[in-house]
């Protein structure tokens, strides 16, 4: 059996992919990109050729993608993420017409058609809408990442955030503990502002069901549940969303791969 | 004695200043802001009387300012903060027209008439870009004093770009600069240059006047003078003590009110 590997060097984490012949997917591994990108990439893989056994000569050819796609120095190609996802995202969700995309310090919406980007935007100026907002709400809850959808589900009387900014988002939420808030709440409250604010970035593209809601957060059951809400449809999510960029990448190896062979 | 206060409660410090009925400051400190913010107000007052052998009995009028000033009740007096920076700023520099106030998570720039009254103010009230507690990370990210800052600032040769436009993202920013071996100087440097940037915008909303003075905490930073005078163009006053505008403005407005009220 032979092999494509994409790898998708986030700001946060690195994700890899390991397809086969018929694009199923055979590995994946997740690690954190910490502060050396270069090693970032290479660690990746090697995390992944371990975790599916498999031979580094098996794999023919190798995709680099995400902000740091190129450190991935031993990779074939480079394509942006924004490429990427649309490509993953059709792959598992063929009538993906709008890729929501949260992932650790960005948010993007990405239109699609017949699995190529026909437009796209970007958070390019705030980090509200991204992994790290959230992150950054758990952590001063004294919650973990995982947990905080989950408890934002429970609320009843979710506050009213006056700001979405990052850094002014620990001021705040100490303040609703102070006047005595309930955790689920001010849960409910951010997870709530963050859906608005993602809707109105995603809109600059055309809100087109079907949406594939892909990056780290849409593992965040609370954040599915708003965005489906505000847009008054369901998402698409796969527990492998958080891996659609590399997934995407790896496509992209099997589809060079295989036209190479086509050739010679 | 018949001792004013200032109290301005901070999101990252607390400064408490002294004045006596003729408006001489007698005291001025600042500690770190934590809750409870009623018992951290009545210790930074009972610590900075002490500090000048007076009592509770000695203090005549307590003012409040900062994003804390309702918190405490026993209060004579309370003013915004930049009402209060503004109103310390004249009196510091009384030729001041325009006060940029950068503190831990605010930036403002305030327009102001001669004597201290506001004109006009615009600040970052829902984004952190501009504010200086992006410094304080930053120096913790290149780990370096605080203190430092200010020093490595001036010796960058060649700025890094920093985007000014969101605190958190700059931060991976500097992630980035620092795995590529940039300086912390150079660093450093296009930090305070991006906030610099920020600082303009504001000022020219409201449209900038000479004199520009500097208040708050980035005022201990020699390279934060430096890049707003580069760019903006104009010299910068700043006092020894820029963090204590604020709560000497409430002292010196209390004084006015109680001179105001007995005539």
């Amino acid at each position: 059996m032979k092999y494509a590997a994409g790898i998708d060097v986030g700001s946060t984490q690195t994700k890899c992919i390991i397809i086969d012949e018929n694009k199923q997917i055979v590995a994946r591994a997740l690690t954190d990109t910490g502060a050396n990108i270069t090693r970032a990439g290479e660690r990746g893989y090697e995390a992944v050729l371990a975790a599916g056994g498999i031979a580094r000569e098996d794999v023919l050819c190798v995709v680099g993608t995400g902000y740091g796609r190129f450190k991935v120095s031993f990779g074939d190609l480079q394509i942006t993420e924004i490429t990427c996802h649309a490509k993953g995202a059709s792959m598992l969700f063929p009538d993906t017409a709008t890729v929501i995309d949260m992932g650790g310090q960005d948010a993007k919406g990405i239109s699609v058609q017949n699995g190529e980007v026909v437009d796209f935007v970007m958070n390019d100026k705030c980090a509200a809408g991204t992994g790290r907002f959230l992150s950054t709400a758990a952590e001063t809850l004294g919650l973990s990442l995982d947990e905080i959808g989950a408890i934002s589900l429970q609320a009843r009387n979710p506050v009213r955030l006056s700001t979405v900014c990052t850094v002014f988002v620990e001021s705040d939420i100490m303040s609703y503990v102070a006047q005595g808030k309930k955790t689920e709440d001010i849960l409910g409250g951010i997870h709530s502002a963050i859906a608005a604010r993602t809707i109105a970035l995603v809109r600059r593209v055309g809100l087109k069901p079907a949406y594939t809601f892909t990056g780290g957060v849409s593992l965040n059951v609370g954040m599915v549940k708003m965005l489906e809400e505000k847009l008054g449809a369901t998402l698409n999510v796969s527990p492998d969303s958080h891996y659609m960029g590399a997934i995407g990448a790896a496509v992209f190896a099997l589809e060079h791969a295989l036209s190479a062979a086509a050739v010679s | 004695m018949n001792i004013i206060a200032g109290v301005d409660l901070g999101s990252r410090s607390t400064k408490v200043v002294l004045i006596d009925r003729d408006g001489k400051q007698l005291h001025a400190h600042t500690t770190r802001t934590r809750p409870p913010l009623i018992e951290l107000v009545d210790r930074a007052v009972d610590e900075a009387l002490a500090s000048i052998g007076a009592g509770r009995g000695d203090l005549h009028y307590i003012a409040t300012t900062g994003f804390g000033r309702s918190s405490y009740p026993e209060r004579d007096l309370q003013l915004t903060e930049v009402t209060a920076a503004a109103y310390g700023a004249a009196a510091l520099f009384p030729g001041t027209r325009c006060v940029l106030d950068i503190g831990a998570q605010s930036s403002r720039a305030v327009k102001i008439a001669p004597g201290g009254r506001v004109r006009e103010f615009k600040s970052n009230e829902k984004c952190a870009a501009g504010a200086g507690g992006f410094v304080e990370r930053a120096a913790k990210y290149l780990e370096t004093e605080l203190a430092e800052v200010g020093d490595l600032s001036m010796n960058g040769e060649n700025p890094v770009s920093i985007s000014s436009v969101c605190a958190v993202l700059a931060e991976s920013e500097i992630i980035n600069h620092v795995s590529r071996g940039e300086t912390r100087e150079n660093i450093l440097r296009g930090v305070h240059q991006s906030l610099a940037e920020r600082a303009v915008l504001l000022v020219k909303r409201i449209g900038i006047e000479e004199e520009v003075t500097l208040v708050g905490g980035m005022g201990y930073q020699a390279g934060m003078i430096r890049a707003l005078q580069e760019a903006l163009e104009v010299p910068i006053n700043c006092a020894p003590q820029p963090e204590m505008a604020g709560a000497l403005g409430a002292a010196l407005l209390s004084k006015r009110r109680i001179e105001k009220s007995a005539a």
